[in-house]
Protein backbone atom coordinates (compact mmCIF):
# COMPACT_ATOMS: atom_id res chain seq x y z
CA UNK A 1 0.00 0.00 0.00
CA UNK A 2 2.74 2.13 0.28
CA UNK A 3 3.60 2.38 -2.54
CA UNK A 4 -0.05 4.05 -4.00
CA UNK A 5 0.65 6.65 -1.47
CA UNK A 6 0.24 10.07 -2.03
CA UNK A 7 3.14 12.92 -2.59
CA UNK A 8 6.66 11.68 -3.04
CA UNK A 9 6.91 8.92 -1.41
CA UNK A 10 4.37 6.65 -3.54
CA UNK A 11 2.80 6.12 -7.00
CA UNK A 12 -0.75 7.00 -6.27
CA UNK A 13 -0.82 10.51 -7.44
CA UNK A 14 0.93 9.64 -10.62
CA UNK A 15 -1.25 6.91 -11.28
CA UNK A 16 -4.22 8.86 -10.39
CA UNK A 17 -3.20 12.14 -12.94
CA UNK A 18 -2.46 9.08 -15.47
CA UNK A 19 -6.03 7.35 -15.53
CA UNK A 20 -7.48 11.03 -15.73
CA UNK A 21 -4.89 11.17 -18.87
CA UNK A 22 -6.18 7.63 -20.37
CA UNK A 23 -9.95 9.00 -19.92
CA UNK A 24 -9.05 12.69 -21.41
CA UNK A 25 -7.35 10.48 -24.48
CA UNK A 26 -10.08 8.28 -24.97
CA UNK A 27 -12.87 11.09 -25.28
CA UNK A 28 -10.79 12.70 -27.27
CA UNK A 29 -9.83 10.04 -29.59
CA UNK A 30 -14.17 9.00 -29.86
CA UNK A 31 -14.82 12.58 -29.97
CA UNK A 32 -12.26 12.42 -33.30
CA UNK A 33 -13.73 9.01 -34.49
CA UNK A 34 -17.31 10.61 -34.45
CA UNK A 35 -15.85 13.57 -36.81
CA UNK A 36 -14.41 11.28 -38.92
CA UNK A 37 -17.91 8.38 -38.92
CA UNK A 38 -19.67 11.85 -40.08
CA UNK A 39 -17.72 12.02 -42.96
CA UNK A 40 -17.23 8.44 -43.56
CA UNK A 41 -20.53 7.16 -42.94
CA UNK A 42 -22.38 9.13 -45.70
CA UNK A 43 -19.86 8.14 -48.12
CA UNK A 44 -20.40 4.25 -47.52
CA UNK A 45 -24.01 5.17 -47.73
CA UNK A 46 -23.83 6.99 -50.85
CA UNK A 47 -24.89 5.51 -54.28
CA UNK A 48 -21.97 7.38 -56.17
CA UNK A 49 -19.66 4.02 -56.32
CA UNK A 50 -16.14 6.09 -56.29
CA UNK A 51 -17.62 7.78 -52.84
CA UNK A 52 -18.86 3.97 -51.54
CA UNK A 53 -14.96 2.88 -52.42
CA UNK A 54 -13.49 5.49 -50.24
CA UNK A 55 -15.44 4.76 -47.38
CA UNK A 56 -15.77 1.03 -47.94
CA UNK A 57 -11.23 1.53 -48.11
CA UNK A 58 -11.15 3.23 -45.05
CA UNK A 59 -13.35 0.69 -42.19
CA UNK A 60 -12.06 -1.94 -44.24
CA UNK A 61 -8.13 -0.84 -43.90
CA UNK A 62 -8.29 0.59 -40.80
CA UNK A 63 -10.48 -2.82 -39.37
CA UNK A 64 -7.85 -5.02 -41.35
CA UNK A 65 -4.48 -3.44 -39.97
CA UNK A 66 -3.16 -3.69 -36.01
CA UNK A 67 -3.63 -0.64 -33.96
CA UNK A 68 0.06 -0.75 -33.06
CA UNK A 69 1.08 -0.12 -37.05
CA UNK A 70 -1.49 2.66 -37.19
CA UNK A 71 0.13 4.28 -34.05
CA UNK A 72 3.48 3.72 -35.37
CA UNK A 73 2.99 5.14 -38.47
CA UNK A 74 1.42 8.54 -36.37
CA UNK A 75 4.43 8.23 -34.22
CA UNK A 76 7.28 8.52 -37.09
CA UNK A 77 5.31 9.59 -39.72
CA UNK A 78 3.19 12.68 -38.20
CA UNK A 79 5.73 15.51 -37.89
CA UNK A 80 6.81 14.40 -41.20
CA UNK A 81 3.49 15.14 -43.10
CA UNK A 82 2.74 18.30 -40.81
CA UNK A 83 5.54 19.99 -41.97
CA UNK A 84 5.44 18.49 -45.42
CA UNK A 85 2.38 20.82 -45.36
CA UNK A 86 3.72 23.70 -43.75
CA UNK A 87 6.26 23.84 -46.33
CA UNK A 88 3.55 24.26 -48.92
CA UNK A 89 2.85 26.93 -46.73
CA UNK A 90 6.29 28.41 -47.07
CA UNK A 91 6.87 27.57 -42.95
CA UNK A 92 10.30 25.44 -43.24
CA UNK A 93 11.12 25.31 -39.00
CA UNK A 94 10.83 21.84 -37.63
CA UNK A 95 7.42 21.06 -36.23
CA UNK A 96 7.12 18.78 -33.12
CA UNK A 97 3.87 17.46 -32.56
CA UNK A 98 2.87 16.46 -28.70
CA UNK A 99 2.01 12.77 -27.56
CA UNK A 100 -1.62 13.68 -26.65
CA UNK A 101 -2.63 14.61 -30.08
CA UNK A 102 -0.67 12.28 -32.23
CA UNK A 103 -2.09 9.32 -29.75
CA UNK A 104 -5.62 10.57 -29.66
CA UNK A 105 -5.31 11.07 -33.75
CA UNK A 106 -4.42 7.53 -33.96
CA UNK A 107 -6.69 5.98 -31.44
CA UNK A 108 -9.46 8.24 -32.82
CA UNK A 109 -9.25 7.41 -36.58
CA UNK A 110 -9.49 3.67 -35.57
CA UNK A 111 -12.35 4.65 -33.24
CA UNK A 112 -13.86 6.40 -35.98
CA UNK A 113 -13.42 2.99 -38.72
CA UNK A 114 -15.59 1.48 -35.96
CA UNK A 115 -17.81 3.98 -35.34
CA UNK A 116 -18.86 4.50 -39.10
CA UNK A 117 -20.34 0.72 -39.14
CA UNK A 118 -21.90 1.08 -36.20
CA UNK A 119 -23.72 4.02 -37.64
CA UNK A 120 -23.93 2.79 -41.14
CA UNK A 121 -25.63 -0.52 -39.50
CA UNK A 122 -27.99 2.03 -37.43
CA UNK A 123 -28.88 3.92 -40.70
CA UNK A 124 -29.40 1.30 -42.77
CA UNK A 125 -31.73 -0.85 -40.17
CA UNK A 126 -34.32 2.31 -39.96
CA UNK A 127 -37.24 1.40 -41.74
CA UNK A 128 -37.87 2.60 -45.02
CA UNK A 129 -41.45 3.71 -44.41
CA UNK A 130 -39.77 6.35 -41.98
CA UNK A 131 -38.12 8.02 -45.20
CA UNK A 132 -41.28 7.50 -46.91
CA UNK A 133 -43.54 8.89 -44.56
CA UNK A 134 -41.50 12.40 -43.90
CA UNK A 135 -41.45 12.78 -47.77
CA UNK A 136 -45.53 12.60 -47.95
CA UNK A 137 -45.15 15.41 -44.81
CA UNK A 138 -43.24 17.57 -46.99
CA UNK A 139 -40.56 17.75 -44.09
CA UNK A 140 -37.78 19.97 -44.44
CA UNK A 141 -34.38 17.70 -45.25
CA UNK A 142 -33.41 19.39 -41.78
CA UNK A 143 -36.23 18.69 -39.80
CA UNK A 144 -36.28 15.09 -40.62
CA UNK A 145 -32.94 14.38 -40.20
CA UNK A 146 -32.55 15.62 -36.71
CA UNK A 147 -36.17 14.70 -35.69
CA UNK A 148 -37.20 11.38 -37.36
CA UNK A 149 -34.00 9.95 -38.08
CA UNK A 150 -31.16 10.75 -35.59
CA UNK A 151 -33.22 9.83 -32.17
CA UNK A 152 -34.12 6.35 -33.83
CA UNK A 153 -30.94 6.09 -35.18
CA UNK A 154 -29.27 7.14 -31.89
CA UNK A 155 -31.19 4.46 -29.76
CA UNK A 156 -30.21 1.67 -32.47
CA UNK A 157 -26.68 2.66 -32.17
CA UNK A 158 -25.45 3.44 -28.44
CA UNK A 159 -25.62 -0.45 -27.85
CA UNK A 160 -22.98 -0.59 -30.26
CA UNK A 161 -21.30 2.85 -29.84
CA UNK A 162 -20.68 1.64 -25.98
CA UNK A 163 -18.88 -1.43 -27.71
CA UNK A 164 -16.74 1.33 -29.58
CA UNK A 165 -16.05 2.87 -26.02
CA UNK A 166 -14.59 -0.18 -24.51
CA UNK A 167 -12.06 -0.93 -28.00
CA UNK A 168 -11.05 3.15 -27.96
CA UNK A 169 -10.61 3.31 -24.22
CA UNK A 170 -8.57 -0.34 -23.80
CA UNK A 171 -6.57 1.01 -27.33
CA UNK A 172 -5.52 3.70 -25.60
CA UNK A 173 -3.00 1.43 -23.43
CA UNK A 174 -0.61 1.17 -26.97
CA UNK A 175 -0.12 4.55 -27.06
CA UNK A 176 2.43 4.41 -24.53
CA UNK A 177 4.89 3.22 -26.94
CA UNK A 178 4.92 6.77 -27.79
CA UNK A 179 6.00 8.16 -24.56
CA UNK A 180 2.56 9.65 -23.41
CA UNK A 181 2.42 9.17 -19.70
CA UNK A 182 -1.11 7.27 -19.02
CA UNK A 183 -2.19 4.40 -17.14
CA UNK A 184 0.35 1.80 -19.01
CA UNK A 185 3.48 4.80 -19.36
CA UNK A 186 2.97 5.46 -15.79
CA UNK A 187 3.15 1.99 -14.27
CA UNK A 188 5.93 0.86 -17.05
CA UNK A 189 7.99 4.10 -15.17
CA UNK A 190 6.47 2.70 -11.64
CA UNK A 191 7.82 -0.97 -12.22
CA UNK A 192 10.87 -0.01 -13.63
CA UNK A 193 11.64 2.59 -10.44
CA UNK A 194 10.40 0.39 -7.79
CA UNK A 195 10.86 -3.16 -9.84
CA UNK A 196 8.06 -4.30 -8.95
CA UNK A 197 6.22 -4.93 -11.97
CA UNK A 198 3.76 -7.30 -10.99
CA UNK A 199 1.85 -5.04 -8.91
CA UNK A 200 1.74 -1.83 -11.01
CA UNK A 201 0.64 -4.06 -14.07
CA UNK A 202 -1.88 -5.35 -11.86
CA UNK A 203 -2.97 -2.21 -10.34
CA UNK A 204 -3.08 -0.91 -13.71
CA UNK A 205 -6.10 -4.38 -14.76
CA UNK A 206 -7.28 -2.73 -11.96
CA UNK A 207 -7.64 0.65 -12.84
CA UNK A 208 -8.60 -0.23 -16.65
CA UNK A 209 -11.61 -2.65 -15.22
CA UNK A 210 -12.91 -0.04 -13.11
CA UNK A 211 -12.73 2.48 -16.05
CA UNK A 212 -14.67 0.03 -18.01
CA UNK A 213 -17.03 -0.75 -15.74
CA UNK A 214 -18.10 2.55 -14.52
CA UNK A 215 -18.60 3.92 -18.72
CA UNK A 216 -20.76 0.81 -18.73
CA UNK A 217 -23.03 2.27 -15.88
CA UNK A 218 -23.28 5.53 -17.30
CA UNK A 219 -24.30 3.98 -21.13
CA UNK A 220 -26.61 1.93 -19.69
CA UNK A 221 -28.45 4.82 -18.26
CA UNK A 222 -28.00 6.65 -21.38
CA UNK A 223 -30.03 3.34 -22.86
CA UNK A 224 -32.61 3.54 -20.93
CA UNK A 225 -32.96 7.33 -21.51
CA UNK A 226 -33.02 7.09 -25.17
CA UNK A 227 -34.79 3.74 -25.41
CA UNK A 228 -38.10 5.56 -24.03
CA UNK A 229 -41.01 5.18 -25.87
CA UNK A 230 -39.79 1.79 -26.95
CA UNK B 1 7.81 7.32 -52.30
CA UNK B 2 10.97 4.74 -51.71
CA UNK B 3 9.88 1.78 -54.08
CA UNK B 4 13.28 0.44 -53.72
CA UNK B 5 12.45 0.43 -50.20
CA UNK B 6 9.28 -1.25 -50.30
CA UNK B 7 10.60 -3.97 -52.48
CA UNK B 8 13.63 -4.65 -49.74
CA UNK B 9 11.89 -4.80 -47.15
CA UNK B 10 9.12 -7.06 -48.35
CA UNK B 11 10.85 -10.41 -48.05
CA UNK B 12 12.32 -9.66 -44.48
CA UNK B 13 8.62 -8.22 -43.36
CA UNK B 14 7.24 -11.77 -45.39
CA UNK B 15 9.61 -13.57 -42.83
CA UNK B 16 8.21 -11.95 -40.05
CA UNK B 17 4.33 -13.08 -41.05
CA UNK B 18 5.94 -16.60 -40.39
CA UNK B 19 5.90 -15.43 -36.49
CA UNK B 20 2.85 -13.64 -36.65
CA UNK B 21 1.16 -17.00 -38.07
CA UNK B 22 2.77 -19.45 -35.45
CA UNK B 23 1.49 -17.05 -32.42
CA UNK B 24 -1.76 -16.82 -34.21
CA UNK B 25 -2.64 -20.28 -34.71
CA UNK B 26 -1.08 -21.42 -31.43
CA UNK B 27 -3.06 -18.94 -28.97
CA UNK B 28 -6.51 -19.75 -31.48
CA UNK B 29 -5.94 -24.00 -30.68
CA UNK B 30 -5.62 -23.17 -26.93
CA UNK B 31 -8.21 -20.31 -26.98
CA UNK B 32 -10.39 -22.60 -28.20
CA UNK B 33 -9.96 -25.43 -25.58
CA UNK B 34 -10.31 -22.57 -23.07
CA UNK B 35 -13.25 -21.16 -24.42
CA UNK B 36 -15.09 -24.14 -24.82
CA UNK B 37 -14.05 -25.10 -20.95
CA UNK B 38 -15.52 -21.75 -20.36
CA UNK B 39 -18.48 -21.60 -22.15
CA UNK B 40 -19.30 -25.03 -20.87
CA UNK B 41 -18.76 -23.64 -17.39
CA UNK B 42 -20.62 -20.83 -17.52
CA UNK B 43 -24.23 -22.58 -18.48
CA UNK B 44 -23.40 -24.59 -15.82
CA UNK B 45 -25.90 -24.28 -13.25
CA UNK B 46 -23.87 -24.06 -10.14
CA UNK B 47 -23.55 -20.18 -9.56
CA UNK B 48 -19.89 -20.73 -8.01
CA UNK B 49 -19.13 -22.38 -11.07
CA UNK B 50 -20.75 -19.73 -13.35
CA UNK B 51 -19.41 -16.84 -11.12
CA UNK B 52 -15.92 -17.90 -11.45
CA UNK B 53 -16.38 -18.72 -14.72
CA UNK B 54 -18.24 -15.00 -15.54
CA UNK B 55 -15.51 -13.26 -13.72
CA UNK B 56 -12.71 -14.70 -15.61
CA UNK B 57 -14.35 -13.56 -19.31
CA UNK B 58 -15.19 -9.77 -17.43
CA UNK B 59 -11.52 -9.35 -16.42
CA UNK B 60 -9.59 -10.61 -19.57
CA UNK B 61 -12.35 -8.53 -21.77
CA UNK B 62 -12.63 -5.73 -19.45
CA UNK B 63 -8.52 -4.82 -19.51
CA UNK B 64 -6.14 -3.77 -22.77
CA UNK B 65 -4.04 -6.97 -23.94
CA UNK B 66 -0.64 -4.83 -23.39
CA UNK B 67 -1.83 -5.21 -19.44
CA UNK B 68 -2.44 -8.70 -19.59
CA UNK B 69 1.24 -9.04 -21.78
CA UNK B 70 3.08 -7.48 -19.52
CA UNK B 71 1.89 -8.77 -16.29
CA UNK B 72 2.62 -12.41 -17.84
CA UNK B 73 5.86 -11.61 -19.23
CA UNK B 74 7.29 -8.97 -16.51
CA UNK B 75 5.22 -9.76 -13.57
CA UNK B 76 5.02 -13.18 -13.16
CA UNK B 77 9.03 -13.57 -13.33
CA UNK B 78 9.14 -11.32 -9.96
CA UNK B 79 7.44 -14.37 -8.21
CA UNK B 80 10.44 -16.19 -6.47
CA UNK B 81 8.61 -19.40 -6.44
CA UNK B 82 7.77 -19.63 -9.84
CA UNK B 83 11.62 -19.68 -10.97
CA UNK B 84 12.37 -22.78 -9.04
CA UNK B 85 9.33 -24.79 -11.11
CA UNK B 86 8.88 -26.55 -14.38
CA UNK B 87 6.79 -23.68 -15.81
CA UNK B 88 10.08 -21.17 -15.74
CA UNK B 89 11.07 -22.67 -18.80
CA UNK B 90 8.04 -21.42 -20.36
CA UNK B 91 7.58 -18.54 -18.84
CA UNK B 92 11.03 -16.87 -19.30
CA UNK B 93 10.50 -17.26 -23.14
CA UNK B 94 8.82 -14.40 -24.58
CA UNK B 95 7.07 -16.04 -27.34
CA UNK B 96 5.40 -18.47 -24.71
CA UNK B 97 4.59 -15.64 -22.40
CA UNK B 98 3.00 -14.12 -25.61
CA UNK B 99 0.91 -17.04 -26.56
CA UNK B 100 -0.26 -17.49 -22.69
CA UNK B 101 -1.30 -14.37 -22.37
CA UNK B 102 -3.30 -14.34 -26.35
CA UNK B 103 -4.76 -17.39 -26.10
CA UNK B 104 -6.16 -16.47 -22.13
CA UNK B 105 -7.38 -13.16 -23.98
CA UNK B 106 -9.07 -15.51 -27.02
CA UNK B 107 -10.22 -17.85 -24.64
CA UNK B 108 -12.23 -15.33 -23.02
CA UNK B 109 -14.02 -14.21 -25.94
CA UNK B 110 -14.82 -17.06 -27.64
CA UNK B 111 -16.14 -18.60 -24.50
CA UNK B 112 -18.80 -15.64 -24.75
CA UNK B 113 -19.47 -16.38 -28.20
CA UNK B 114 -19.86 -20.09 -27.50
CA UNK B 115 -22.04 -19.49 -24.50
CA UNK B 116 -24.50 -17.23 -26.33
CA UNK B 117 -24.53 -19.82 -29.13
CA UNK B 118 -25.39 -22.31 -26.54
CA UNK B 119 -27.75 -20.32 -25.10
CA UNK B 120 -29.75 -19.43 -28.63
CA UNK B 121 -30.39 -23.22 -29.26
CA UNK B 122 -34.14 -24.01 -30.05
CA UNK B 123 -35.34 -26.03 -27.07
CA UNK B 124 -36.77 -27.99 -29.46
CA UNK B 125 -33.77 -29.69 -30.90
CA UNK B 126 -32.75 -30.94 -27.58
CA UNK B 127 -36.03 -31.97 -26.45
CA UNK B 128 -35.68 -33.91 -30.20
CA UNK B 129 -33.44 -35.40 -28.60
CA UNK B 130 -34.16 -36.39 -25.96
CA UNK B 131 -37.94 -37.93 -26.85
CA UNK B 132 -35.84 -40.30 -29.64
CA UNK B 133 -33.92 -41.27 -26.09
CA UNK B 134 -30.29 -40.16 -26.73
CA UNK B 135 -28.25 -40.49 -23.77
CA UNK B 136 -27.57 -36.31 -22.43
CA UNK B 137 -23.95 -36.89 -22.98
CA UNK B 138 -24.71 -37.55 -27.12
CA UNK B 139 -27.14 -34.96 -27.32
CA UNK B 140 -24.26 -32.44 -26.25
CA UNK B 141 -21.72 -33.77 -28.13
CA UNK B 142 -23.42 -34.86 -31.67
CA UNK B 143 -26.15 -32.31 -31.21
CA UNK B 144 -25.28 -29.15 -29.17
CA UNK B 145 -21.72 -28.89 -29.97
CA UNK B 146 -22.61 -28.82 -33.78
CA UNK B 147 -24.68 -26.14 -33.63
CA UNK B 148 -23.13 -24.27 -31.73
CA UNK B 149 -20.18 -24.05 -33.48
CA UNK B 150 -22.34 -23.09 -36.43
CA UNK B 151 -23.79 -20.52 -35.04
CA UNK B 152 -20.57 -18.86 -33.50
CA UNK B 153 -18.90 -19.21 -36.95
CA UNK B 154 -19.32 -15.63 -37.98
CA UNK B 155 -18.86 -14.18 -34.52
CA UNK B 156 -15.95 -16.61 -34.27
CA UNK B 157 -14.26 -15.00 -37.83
CA UNK B 158 -14.17 -11.40 -36.46
CA UNK B 159 -12.70 -12.77 -33.05
CA UNK B 160 -9.82 -14.33 -35.23
CA UNK B 161 -8.93 -10.92 -36.91
CA UNK B 162 -9.18 -9.03 -34.07
CA UNK B 163 -6.33 -11.72 -32.42
CA UNK B 164 -4.36 -11.58 -35.73
CA UNK B 165 -4.18 -7.66 -34.91
CA UNK B 166 -3.97 -8.58 -31.39
CA UNK B 167 -0.80 -10.75 -32.02
CA UNK B 168 1.42 -7.52 -32.82
CA UNK B 169 1.49 -6.72 -29.68
CA UNK B 170 3.81 -9.54 -29.07
CA UNK B 171 6.42 -6.95 -31.01
CA UNK B 172 6.37 -5.57 -27.12
CA UNK B 173 7.91 -8.23 -25.54
CA UNK B 174 10.78 -7.78 -27.71
CA UNK B 175 9.51 -10.99 -30.34
CA UNK B 176 9.95 -9.74 -34.03
CA UNK B 177 6.72 -10.59 -35.59
CA UNK B 178 5.35 -8.75 -38.47
CA UNK B 179 4.58 -5.41 -36.79
CA UNK B 180 8.01 -5.82 -34.64
CA UNK B 181 10.02 -5.99 -37.90
CA UNK B 182 8.10 -3.31 -39.42
CA UNK B 183 8.92 -1.05 -36.84
CA UNK B 184 12.67 -1.99 -36.61
CA UNK B 185 12.95 -0.75 -40.45
CA UNK B 186 10.74 2.10 -40.06
CA UNK B 187 12.99 3.11 -36.72
CA UNK B 188 16.14 2.72 -38.99
CA UNK B 189 15.05 4.20 -42.03
CA UNK B 190 12.62 6.76 -41.14
CA UNK B 191 10.14 6.32 -44.09
CA UNK B 192 6.79 4.98 -41.91
CA UNK B 193 4.68 5.42 -44.84
CA UNK B 194 6.38 2.96 -47.07
CA UNK B 195 6.62 0.34 -44.08
CA UNK B 196 2.90 1.04 -43.09
CA UNK B 197 2.26 0.72 -46.89
CA UNK B 198 4.12 -3.00 -47.03
CA UNK B 199 3.01 -4.23 -43.82
CA UNK B 200 -0.18 -3.05 -43.89
CA UNK B 201 -0.81 -4.91 -47.37
CA UNK B 202 0.70 -8.29 -45.59
CA UNK B 203 -1.73 -8.11 -42.42
CA UNK B 204 -4.57 -6.92 -45.01
CA UNK B 205 -4.50 -9.75 -47.06
CA UNK B 206 -4.43 -12.28 -44.50
CA UNK B 207 -7.44 -10.83 -43.44
CA UNK B 208 -8.78 -11.14 -46.17
CA UNK B 209 -8.12 -14.95 -46.50
CA UNK B 210 -9.70 -15.46 -42.68
CA UNK B 211 -13.05 -13.85 -43.84
CA UNK B 212 -13.24 -16.10 -47.03
CA UNK B 213 -12.55 -18.95 -45.51
CA UNK B 214 -15.47 -18.56 -42.74
CA UNK B 215 -17.89 -17.38 -45.47
CA UNK B 216 -17.26 -20.59 -47.19
CA UNK B 217 -17.09 -22.37 -44.15
CA UNK B 218 -20.45 -20.89 -43.26
CA UNK B 219 -21.92 -21.53 -46.07
CA UNK B 220 -20.93 -25.44 -46.15
CA UNK B 221 -22.19 -26.29 -43.06
CA UNK B 222 -25.22 -23.70 -43.51
CA UNK B 223 -29.32 -25.54 -42.63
Amino acid sequence: MELLAFGKTGWGDELFIATLMTVAVSITAMFIGFLFALIFTPLKLSKNKFFNLIGNSYTTIIRGVPELLVIYLFFFGGSGAVMYVASIFGYNEYIEINAFITGSFAIGIISGAYSTEVFRGAIQSIDKGQFEASQVLGLKRFVYFFRVIMPQMLRLAIPNLSNVWQITLKDTSLISVTGLVEIMRQSYIAAGSTRDPLFFYSFAAVLYLLLTYLSMKLINRLEIKYSRGF
Amino acid sequence: MDFELMVNSFPKLLNATAITLKLLSASLFFGLLIGLLFAVLRISKNPIINKFAYGYSYVFRGTPLLVQIFIIYFGLGQIEYLRTTVLWVILKEPYWCAIIAFALNTGAYTSEILRSAFQTIKPGFIEAGKSLGISNKIIFYRIQIPIAIRQSLPAYGNEIILMLKGTSLASTVTLMDLTGVAKYIISTTFKPIEVFIVAGSIYLFMTFLIHNLIKFLEKKYSF
